[in-house]
């Protein structure tokens, strides 16, 4: 049997039974197998395709670091050698300024002068494991200080429902919107529009994908509703 | 204060069947600010609970290297009682606190967060006996709504023994002159039990008795959790 399936979607809760007997799955937080049954630990949709279950969660602002991750940072505190930074995350990441300027900071040396409080950098996870709290690297290709642009904060478990399946979604609020977008894994979104008319109608869009996460046919329906608003307004201009 | 009569033919002083709960409303999401929220109400009883974490802790001696800590922190509001309650933690309200926790913990799985703490805030509004299981089945309901992973919800309720009978979820009337009072928490699906107290006496036949009436109410309640919890995505088909 080689088709593929349309996955079945079910709205499930915690200690709700998704699957039992001998079923694949792979590991996840959201998914507990207590003798030979499989409940999800979270409120979320579980998917079944295939014989394989998958729970994907709908609640929750908390980003668990992952080595390797691209994340969009913000520098909470500066210190001697580095700079603290908050990454959503429940443990605070470390960036060494080895990891910024590619050299050590000399001793006494001002690191404000490259990152000052309240800047944001997008940086990818270095090292993390469950002793060690994340330290981040942001010198290479696309990643660094942010100096254009906007951020904006989403719910992290949305963050793949903004990317789509294949990068669809993003692809599509990309071509449609004309901005230039970064969607990073910790549930930021760093964006860069030719106009605040494009701006507004894809943060318009980015939060109702944010709301409406659950339901089918929604990449479509959001780009109906970019051209709602930009072919409208356009035509009010002209 | 003279006792009041609280059993009159089959029904109880307010109406209820023997086996019957107060009526119930459970709320989800209802603080912008926490990760999670929730508001539950029985009878008189109202209760709101906040959810924050996982976040870093402070002080950072208290962090587990191979799990989160859970801190709950239950606190009566001032116009809560008849006479105003003063603010300040009662050695009642601290040890209400650590048995919510302990009620709690087994549903959490907390070997996921490392080093974190999840914090716990339970504000009772209106009291009106049965404050701590609507604190425990609002603590629950505001863990599940913040997205932090756990085994099952936890629902409670508490079962007394009035006159001679065996009620379910009591009332302040029945609380102060009925002779034993039990409250009980469970995770339904898995079918354990994480809290369970007693206050006065019942025989060992009444005790057995007393906990599947519980049961019982539990899975009404359980049932009202899930609903509360679903509401907020209504929008699927």
């Amino acid at each position: 049997m080689n088709k593929v399936e349309k996955p079945e979607r079910k709205l499930v809760l915690p200690g709700e039974l998704v699957a039992e007997g001998e079923i694949a799955f792979q590991w996840s937080p959201y998914i507990i197998k207590i003798d030979n049954k499989l409940y999800s630990t979270v409120l979320g949709l579980a998917e079944t395709r295939e014989n394989k279950v998958n729970v994907i969660p709908l609640q929750g602002n908390f980003y668990y670091p992952k080595v390797g991750d691209l994340v969009i940072g913000f520098i909470k505190d500066v210190e001697a050698f580095g700079w603290i930074i908050d990454i959503k995350a429940p443990y605070s990441a470390y960036l060494p300024a080895s990891n910024y300027l590619g050299r050590p900071a000399n001793n006494g040396e001002d690191l404000t002068k490259y990152l000052e409080i309240g800047e944001y950098i997008i940086a990818k996870i270095e090292q993390f494991d469950r002793s060690v709290d994340p330290i981040l690297m942001a010198r290479g290709k696309g990643l660094g200080r942010i100096t254009s642009g906007g951020v904006i904060d989403i719910s992290t478990v949305k963050v793949p429902r903004v990317i789509g399946k294949g990068k669809a979604m993003l692809e599509m609020l990309a071509k449609e919107t004309g901005c230039e977008i970064l969607v990073a894994q910790n549930g930021r979104i760093w964006f860069q529009c030719p106009d605040k008319q494009r701006e507004d109608v894809l943060l318009l869009s980015v939060y109702t994908i944010e709301k409406e996460s659950h339901t089918k046919g929604l990449t479509d329906r959001i780009k109906q509703l970019i051209r709602e608003k930009l072919g409208v307004e356009k035509i009010g201009e002209a | 204060m003279e006792k009041p009569k609280l059993i009159i033919g089959e029904k109880r002083s307010d109406g209820r069947l023997f086996d019957q709960l107060r009526p119930t409303q459970m709320k989800v999401g209802i603080l912008k600010n926490a990760n999670g929220s929730s508001l539950v109400q029985m009878g008189d009883t109202k209760v709101i609970a906040a959810v924050y974490g996982p976040r870093e802790v402070h002080p950072r001696h208290l962090a587990l290297p191979d799990r989160a800590i859970l801190r709950v922190r239950y606190h009566m509001t001032p116009f809560s009682t008849n006479q105003r309650k003063n603010p300040a933690p009662t050695r009642r309200e601290i040890e209400i606190s650590k048995v919510i926790r302990e009620a709690l913990e087994p549903s959490v799985i907390s070997n996921l967060f490392p080093r974190t703490a999840i914090d716990i805030f339970i504000e009772v509004l209106q009291a009106d006996a049965g404050t701590r299981t609507a604190a425990i089945m609002a603590a629950s309901l505001a863990l599940a709504d913040g997205g932090i992973p756990m085994k099952d919800l936890v629902s409670a309720v508490a079962v007394g023994k009035v006159e001679g009978n065996l009620v379910l979820d009591l009332n302040e009337e029945e609380d102060n002159y009925g002779e034993a009072d039990l409250p009980i928490a469970i995770m339904p699906s898995l079918g354990n039990i994480t809290l369970l107290q007693m206050n006065g006496e019942m025989s060992e036949e009444e005790l057995k008795k007393a906990i599947e009436l519980a049961m019982k109410g539990i899975r009404e309640l359980y049932e009202m959790q899930k609903e509360a919890l679903r509401q907020k995505y209504v929008l699927e088909e």
